[in-house]
């Protein structure tokens, strides 16, 4: 008991201040919103890159990336398209938002990565989110991985199990548009072809302040 | 025909038993000192499917490559898993991806329910319909109060699909039946050709924990068949990347296994801990998972001394934080009594399933990669071996612990003394007709790659083992005679992965 008491006060207060204070400062060789401007003027699908160094694309260190439409994500010079605000959304969840996270396919880093969100440092319960067991218990679904043929079905089920009304939420570059596995004939070629998806969260996979970050501008906890 | 982890040869210099040979060579070998390490098909057109397989000498660091032919009018060999138990999963392989029949096989099922490789009549009818996992027979139970337990394929928690079926009575589990196959992307096949950035990427996604040790595995494919190595000190910053991998995943476990047994004060800051390490890899490579690290020919990222130093002196403090919150885990009666004698395996039963990585050094076996096959910076920086005897939960926790101590010393020990030089260096194109092996330590365990290139220098075939592919088995095996109520734990201390396994 005294050891538990003792390593309790030498671990101290972790939490993250965000997003009431400062969001933390990621490492300089981070990779997140890719910027598009100036001699870099190309339209960049943050669905379909895998945020790797090496493909042309210049990087800034903005975690916040994640959007309503499919077609926001699709970055053009001198535009920023967020999460839209929907009045249902947050009247409905704003306070109080269950999820069920259903894994299709890809390679469990986006799992891992939003597992991290229950650890102390981000600590989701604080914002009234919470990952639930059965899909009957959930206001929704987060699909993560590229929706393999062998996983549709039980996805389907899965949706299908969760009383209306109900919110899709899409991680990592694999759910949007399949990814780095595009073009295996084993997979989809993203979830908004199956299901009708309200948030799009990029990245391979996306920092866990990016899907904080996302979650939090569902429900309308950040607005600017 | 002899070779060594990273080495290459000529597909031609690989000659071609006889069936009747080259059974009784493989079952001889292994049966001696030593063992199956990859068995895979390769299609050879109108003459037939080449089977290979892989066997590793522990105590020579050596490997062998032994093959034979099946003809495409009678598809079918005699099974070797009757006599070579850790020739199972791999006979289930070759015959759904080769429409190739091992006759007698004792439980001859699909592994990841896909139609086979070359258009054939597939062994098992419907393989491209709708529905397919699980809608094949399970290992049945029968007798009075036998009752099945099924769940999955989307489990309670935050984790990836797979099927398990429970044959129990009461409480005690008679068999347990794993059927995965849902995260099946078809990688193998999309490695196909020239373009290795894109392979490299994909093989970064394996598995998303893996992402460093399979990197590394695929990059020395490659570069073997370049006739090239990676720059030394390329090389180290793998090593470096790897451990930090293993770090973080172990720490995460050994949270994770508090929390299966109900002590939260160790789970919570082993979970915040394990992020830690992993802040360090995105603070190298610019992802926490370390993509983007290794590419052939080298690393995209390099260690300045600056960061060296912040690293050493970061590491310095999560090795005590480690060891406070390790013997706050380890000393509580209650953990301990829970981890004790649950999911036992004899020394025995693991050396025949061909178990790897912690869960078989929790069993006493001597297997480690960057001990036996030895390449690169771990022919010149030893680290010591971690074993435990007792085979159970509380082995593969206390595995655990250990490599994590032995790792962050590696770790302290290296980075200060990382040689200079390049990071990269260009690769001259693959060359024809080869074949080239290489295997890594993950912190699964050990990992396997074989690649194949055909007459331009591309890839024909590209063969990956992951550590769980092994494993799994070994877990069904571990929980038989266990209560339900021991499964979770049992199943967090192996900690497997499903998408490793179905590629």
């Amino acid at each position: 008991m005294f050891k538990v008491i003792k390593s309790c006060i030498k671990q101290g207060r972790r939490t993250l201040k965000f997003p009431k204070g400062k969001a933390p400062v990621l490492p300089a060789r981070y990779r997140g919103r890719p910027i598009v401007a100036g001699e870099n003027n190309v339209a960049i699908d943050m669905g379909k890159i895998t945020f790797a160094p090496d493909a042309g694309i210049i990087y800034s260190n903005d975690f916040s990336m994640a959007v309503s439409k499919r077609e926001d994500l699709v970055l053009k010079e001198g535009e920023k398209v967020g999460v839209i605000l929907k009045k249902e959304i947050y009247k409905m969840f704003g306070r109080s938002l269950k999820l069920r996270q259903v894994s299709a396919g890809g390679c469990n880093s986006c799992e891992a990565d939003i597992n991290v969100l229950g650890t102390p440092v981000f600590d989701l319960a604080r914002f009234g989110i919470q990952f639930v067991a059965s899909p009957r218990h959930a206001d929704g679904i987060v699909v993560t991985g590229p929706i393999t043929k062998n996983m549709k079905y039980a996805l389907l089920k899965t949706y299908e199990a969760v009383p209306d009304p109900k919110i899709v939420v899409a991680v990592g570059s694999c759910a949007i548009s399949g990814g780095v596995f595009s073009g295996s004939p084993e997979v989809s070629e993203g979830l908004d072809t199956i299901l009708p998806v309200d948030l799009f969260i990029p990245g391979c996979p996306p920092h866990p302040l990016t899907i904080l970050d996302g979650f939090l501008r569902l429900i309308g906890r950040i607005r600017a | 025909m002899e070779l060594f982890n990273g080495g290459n040869i000529a597909l031609s210099g690989i000659p071609i038993l006889s069936e009747s040979e080259f059974r009784k060579e493989v079952i001889d070998r292994c049966r001696s000192d030593a063992r199956l390490i990859s068995f895979f098909g390769q299609d050879e057109g109108a003459l037939g499917v080449r089977l290979f397989a892989f066997l590793a000498y522990d105590e020579d660091a050596e490997l062998k490559v032994l093959s034979m032919r099946v003809p495409l009018n009678e598809p079918r060999y005699v099974s070797l898993a009757n006599e070579l138990l850790a020739a199972n999963w791999f006979e289930r392989e070759i015959a759904e991806q080769w429409a190739v029949t091992p006759e007698g096989h004792p439980w001859l099922k699909p592994l990841r329910y896909h139609s086979n490789y070359r258009g054939a009549v597939d062994i098992w009818p419907n393989m491209t319909a709708d529905v397919i996992p699980g809608a094949y027979q399970f290992y049945a139970v029968a007798g009075e109060g036998v009752h099945e337990v099924g769940v999955g394929p989307v489990h309670a928690g935050i984790i990836e699909p797979g099927h398990f079926r429970f044959e129990c009575h009461g409480e005690k589990i008679l068999h347990l039946e794993i059927q995965l196959g849902y995260q099946h992307r078809g990688i193998e096949r999309m490695i196909h050709g020239k373009d290795v950035k894109r392979f490299a990427m994909l093989s970064e996604a394996v598995a998303g924990d893996t992402s460093i040790g399979h990197s590394m595995a695929f990059c020395e494919v490659v570069e073997s068949l370049s006739g090239a190595s990676a720059p030394v000190r390329a090389q180290f910053i793998r090593a470096v990347a790897l451990e930090l991998e293993r770090l973080a995943n172990h720490v995460g476990d050994l949270g994770a296994l508090g929390m299966d047994a109900g002590f939260l004060p160790s789970s919570s800051y082993f979970g915040r801990m394990r992020g830690d390490y992993l802040n360090l890899l995105l603070m190298i490579t610019g992802n926490r998972f370390g993509k983007g690290l290794s590419r052939p020919g080298g690393v995209l990222f390099d260690i300045d001394e600056k960061m060296g130093q912040d690293l050493c002196k970061k590491l310095s403090i999560y090795k005590k934080e480690f060891e406070d919150v390790s013997d706050l885990l380890f000393s509580r009666p209650s953990v301990m009594a829970r981890f004790e004698g649950v999911g036992e395996l004899s020394k025995e039963t693991a050396t025949d399933l061909g178990l790897v990585g912690p869960a078989a050094r929790a069993c006493q076996i001597e297997r480690d990669v960057r001990i036996d096959h030895s390449s690169g910076i771990w022919q010149f920086h030893h680290i010591p071996i971690s074993l435990a005897a007792t085979g159970d939960v509380y082995a593969r926790a206390l595995v655990r612990r250990q490599e994590v101590m032995r790792s962050l010393e590696f770790l302290l020990r290296i980075i200060p003394i990382l040689p200079k030089g390049e990071i990269f260096t260009p690769l001259a194109p693959m060359r024809a007709n080869m074949m080239a092996v290489s295997m890594v330590e993950g912190w699964r365990g050990e990992i396997v790659h074989v690649g194949i290139t055909e007459g331009d220098g591309g890839f024909s075939r590209y063969k990956i083992v992951d550590p769980s592919f092994h494993n799994w088995f070994g877990l069904s095996v571990a929980i038989r005679g266990g209560e339900i109520s021991d499964f979770p734990l049992c199943n967090k201390s192996f900690n497997l992965s499903y998408c490793g396994h179905d590629l």
